[in-house]
């Protein structure tokens, strides 16, 4: 009874609720279509969150997985005629690899030099992308398949929503069971202190990589899956600005909080939506919202709410 | 051949000069406060556009860069002021989340202003292009690389000479040592700011009658110049002017020589080979971490 107020558990049947409910109380499609970004989004972030919230590693370059996942699964089905699962894999795999071998050369940077290799990795991924327009569509971007598995189509909104959703607490729990595991303690210890970590016999290379592997090909696997549902992709999606989107989202939402992750991705989708109002000043506004956030609850959006709780309810 | 290797060399140097003081901007700030300023290429935006619109309504030209410096240098400080000094302790990667903030706020904000299309601003002394072996330059180069290289020069006398200049260098040393002598550090995060303020705002300025001035101008600039910063070593005033130059000119070697399409990259893939043979840039140090 304890361990299900306090554990683990707690968060993620309320999630499973909230995620089981959500599609009765949403008045059309339009809505759907929100949440399910805004899923697509949280999928992503929660894998960052594993990077930045507890390996405490900057990614800048992470859209750039993202896009390589859903040109992948573009390109493969598309031109190729590949099974859309197997391009998703290829995919995932791809990307595995490649953020292995970048990996180890550039966890061993710090700080501001991390951030300066995955802005770098991003970029490159994206102008490639745009140019090579025989196989990507270039600027404008390629039209996707649907994705047919078994013979069946994967088609609309309501379906989409619930492939998302599902996607949405496999990786919330793979998340959580990670970080309790003694891996995630290793990676708690990184962040604190590095040296100290690896005085203590703590393989502070591994786990990084590890980590940057795993954000990586869920990041992979969520613009896979993208891509088929939205049908058409552009470089756009996987250029400097979603990486900052997807950081932001992390660092709002709460570093070092799977839920704040999820949270955090939820509200920045809707807030640009919810921003079309101001029109014109719709950026003035998103960076004044930003900048605002992170001067004045700089641990992010739920780890500041969970503080004004009594001391008792804290996990 | 050599006419046109001499060519690439030029443009290169051009727009090298750009970066050097974009670089030279993430350092001085990267000095005083171990932040890396996301907002940086807009400074340089607002260089450019101030002194396009101002000139087009019929302020001379010296005066409307002069203008567009002030208000470069005072955004700088609300910056600093408002946002980066408040969340002093926060981490990295908040800080770099808090200065994006600011540089999409700005952006928003010079939208509203200035509007969305390109602006011109003609070239400072003609456009009869200048025959150098072969090789031909346009005089805004010119201005583009002398104001830069003055720049640089007065900002190296500055850190050298100075009293300013010299508190801000003992800040970026040791920041409570610096407080302990009585420097006000707080004042000297904020010169900071407005002396990056003003070189971006001036580069922007040089650069504009060659790029054409837009709101979106600073995006690519400032990525470069914070690539031109970390390829010399984060902080290392000379290393940045180097990293600049040498982004500039191997940008123009690959857009001439490889693919122009790929001209963007060349910084990039260049930044990731050195980071992986020298983590700390070309001139960085070796830091040390206390546990």
């Amino acid at each position: 009874m304890n361990a299900l107020l306090h554990g683990r558990l707690t968060g993620l049947l309320a999630l499973g609720a909230v995620i089981a409910v959500l599609p009765a109380v949403l008045p059309n499609n339009f809505y759907l279509d929100i949440a399910i970004l805004a899923g697509f989004n949280a999928v992503v972030c929660v894998g960052l969150n594993l990077l930045i919230g507890y390996a405490g590693q900057i990614s800048l370059g992470h859209a750039g997985f993202f896009g390589i996942g859903a040109y992948a699964s573009g390109v493969l089905v598309g031109a190729y005629g590949w099974p859309p699962l197997l391009a998703l894999l290829a995919g995932a795999l791809f990307v595995g690899l490649l953020a292995f071998l970048v990996a180890k050369p550039i966890l061993r940077l710090k700080g501001h030099y991390l951030a300066m290799a995955t802005l770098g990795i991003g970029i490159i991924v994206s102008i490639v992308l745009r140019t090579e327009s025989g196989l990507t569509g270039g600027p404008d971007g390629m039209m996707v398949e649907p994705f047919r598995i078994f013979g069946v189509e994967l088609y609309g909104e309501k379906v989409w929503y619930w492939v998302v959703g599902v996607l949405l607490v496999g990786v919330v729990w793979l998340s959580l069971n990670l970080i309790d595991s003694p891996m995630g303690r290793a990676l708690r210890a990184v962040h604190g202190s590095e040296v100290a970590a690896e005085v203590v016999g703590v393989d502070t290379a591994r786990f990084k990589v590890l980590v940057f592997v795993l954000s990586a090909v869920f990041a992979s696997v969520a613009g896979s899956l993208f891509a088929h549902y939205a049908g058409l992709i552009t470089p756009a999606k996987a250029d400097f600005f979603k990486s900052i989107e997807l950081v932001t989202m992390v660092v709002f939402g709460g570093m070092a909080s799977t839920f704040g992750a999820v949270v955090g991705a939820v509200v920045l989708t809707l807030l640009p939506q919810a921003l079309t109002v101001f029109q014109d000043y719709q950026q003035i506004v998103l960076g004044g919202i930003l900048m605002a956030t992170m001067v004045f609850m700089p641990k992010g959006l739920l780890p500041t709410l969970a503080a004004l709780l009594p001391a008792r309810r804290r996990a | 051949m050599f006419a046109e290797l001499l060519q690439y060399l030029l443009s290169g140097l051009t727009i090298g000069a750009i970066y050097a003081l974009a670089g030279l901007g993430f350092s001085i700030i990267y000095n005083a406060s171990h932040v890396i300023n996301f907002a940086q290429g807009e400074f340089i935006m607002i260089g450019g556009m101030a002194s396009a619109t101002l000139t087009a309504s019929g302020v001379p030209l010296p005066l409307a860069i002069l203008i567009g410096c002030g208000g470069a240098m005072l955004v700088g400080v609300l910056v600093a002021k408002f946002a980066v000094e408040r969340a002093r302790n926060a981490s990295t990667v908040t800080l770099i989340i808090i200065t994006i903030g600011a540089s999409i706020f700005l952006r928003g904000v010079a939208e509203l202003v200035w509007g969305k299309d390109f602006k011109r601003l003609d070239a400072f002394s003609g456009e009869t292009p200048i025959q150098i072996l072969g090789a031909s330059m346009q005089p805004q180069s010119l201005w583009v690389v002398g104001t830069a290289g003055v720049l640089i020069v007065a900002i190296g006398l500055f850190f050298a000479k100075t009293l300013t200049g010299k508190a801000i260098l003992a800040t970026s040393h040791n920041r409570l040592a610096a407080q302990l002598v009585g420097i006000d550090v707080k004042r000297v995060v904020l010169a900071s700011f407005a002396l990056s303020a003003a070189l971006g705002a001036v580069g922007g300025a040089v650069v504009a009658p060659i790029t054409f001035s837009y709101t979106e101008m600073g995006i690519m600039l400032g990525l470069k110049g914070f690539t031109a910063a970390v390829l010399g070593g984060l902080g290392h005033g000379p290393g940045a002017v180097a990293g600049g130059l040498i982004v500039g000119i191997a940008e123009a070697l690959g857009a001439g020589y490889i693919s122009s399409a790929y001209k963007d990259a060349v910084a990039f893939v260049i930044i990731l080979a050195v980071l992986l043979f020298m983590p700390n840039g070309l001139f960085g140090k070796r830091g040390t971490e206390r546990v």
